[in-house]
């Protein structure tokens, strides 16, 4: 009788280990820091926008369209913004990237309107810009390829047993939404390079 | 019997080293594509031990003869992650006197000579000091010309040696590399001729304000920013277990972290 006192409480606190007591949450992190770093990277091609557009401004002052949708494109992105919290919800999800996918595809325009004017594609400033860009740009596909790699394990971990008891009785945790590829192209980079 | 199923085992065991596309790390240049003669090898792997002595940072060259239908940029950052090029970032040991970072901080010199394709990989602890910018400048006009004159070696030696320049530097002026390049960015652009061109910018600068103040008004930026700084540089690590086999004279990952940073080009 005394045995079992003293076992059950240590059989009690393995079972929840095993139960994913411990390990939903530790997933549960770790979607959410890739999420940041996702966040962070889209916040730091925000960042080199407005120089960007300035400087093809001073040599295609005619392509006021495409620059003007660049800019549209980039509040747009800022305004559109996302709580770890709501990852579980694909809607906003979707809104989040749709934001941001336009942005992509409005740089991707910038770049191809770019082609014309052969003194600012050997403009010293252009060519720093362009490669911060296009180095954003492949920052942003690692981060999000680490984003939905998290969320698989964190989806995988509740849906799975045993942690799906825990995941069910204690966290009552949802899925959460991995990126997608929601036109053709989307997870391919603008082309930014000549 | 027995044997038959000692075989199926094997096959078990050899399915995921199957699936393995990178070349083992055999040293501190990895010529799996066959192009640098041994002089250079022996000159970049001198300059390598030696930054990693004063600093810890990794410089590591190869050369790989197929990128396996990747771009590049994929290739680089997972063979990174996969080897562990650069010391394992070390939580709550913030800047050290030794190097500016204390992980994470791993460079790869990648060459793909069938593909014609080269890359510099920075690792997350070395972004800020060898910069997209920079590594593209790199890139532009020590390794991009000898490679176009045929000269492969010539060009991995020089990249190298710019590599290894800018991140032996102590970190006040490493920064002041960074910034004069931008400030050769700033000069390149007035030179450029756009009347207006101060004008725009102020209003972009202007606009650029205004749009972030009204984002900041939220207040989320700045609590979603937090789990970044603590989470987010060892994300990459991936190979804790492959430090430290440094016994006589081998060569091994710390198990860096990499974050797609550098730049590439192609000839």
């Amino acid at each position: 009788m005394r045995a079992l006192r003293i076992a059950l409480p240590l059989l009690a606190a393995l079972s929840l280990t095993a139960c994913g007591f411990n390990s939903i949450p530790t997933k549960e992190e770790q979607v959410n820091a890739s999420w940041g770093e996702v966040e962070n990277q889209y916040q730091r091609r925000a960042d080199l926008i407005p120089n960007l557009v300035s400087t093809v401004q001073g040599y295609a002052k005619q392509e006021q369209d495409v620059l003007v949708g660049v800019t549209e494109a980039r509040a747009k992105a800022t305004q559109t913004t996302l709580n770890p919290g709501d990852l579980s919800d694909p809607a906003k999800v979707a809104a989040f990237q749709q934001a941001q996918d336009g942005l992509s595809s409005a740089l991707s325009r910038l770049m191809v309107v770019v082609e014309k004017y052969p003194d600012l594609k050997s403009n010293q400033n252009f060519l720093a810009l362009q490669s911060q860009l296009e180095g954003t740009e492949n920052r942003i596909s690692v981060a999000r390829r680490d984003f939905n790699t998290s969320v698989q394990a964190y989806n995988t971990e509740i849906r799975t047993f045993p942690s799906i008891i825990a995941a069910k009785t204690i966290y009552g945790s949802e899925p959460k939404t991995p990126f997608k590829a929601t036109t053709a192209n989307a997870e391919v980079a603008p082309q930014v390079k000549f | 019997m027995l044997r038959r199923l000692l075989a199926l085992l094997f096959l078990l065991l050899a399915a995921p080293l199957a699936a393995q596309e990178f070349p083992a790390l055999t040293g501190r240049v990895v010529d799996a594509a066959n192009i640098l003669p041994a002089e250079v090898v022996a000159q970049i792997t001198a300059r390598s031990e030696a930054i990693e002595k004063q600093s810890g940072a990794q410089l590591v060259v190869a050369t790989v003869p197929s990128l396996q239908g990747y771009e590049i940029e994929e290739y680089g950052y997972r063979l990174g992650r996969h080897w562990g090029i650069g010391q394992k970032r070390v939580a709550g040991k913030g800047g050290s006197a030794t190097g500016a970072a204390t992980g994470d901080n791993g460079v790869i010199l990648l060459v793909a000579p069938n593909e014609r394709r080269v890359r510099i990989e920075v690792g997350y602890g070395l972004e800020p000091i060898l910069t997209d910018a920079l590594s593209s400048l790199i890139i532009q006009t020590q390794i991009l010309p000898q490679f176009r004159a045929g000269n492969m070696p010539a060009g991995i030696a020089a990249g190298f040696d710019s590599i290894a320049q800018q991140v032996e530097l102590p970190p006040e002026q490493a920064a002041a590399n960074v910034q004069a390049a931008e400030q050769r960015r700033a000069a390149g652009g007035d030179g450029g001729g756009f009347p207006f061109g101060f004008l725009i910018f102020m209003a972009f600068i202007i606009l650029w304000i205004m749009l972030s103040s009204r984002r900041s008004k939220g207040g989320r930026r700045a609590r979603r920013g937090g789990p970044i700084v603590i989470w987010g540089p060892g994300m990459g690590g991936g190979g804790g277990g492959r430090g430290g086999w440094g016994g006589g004279g081998g060569f091994g990952g710390g198990g860096g972290g990499f974050g797609g940073g550098g730049a590439s080009g192609g000839w």
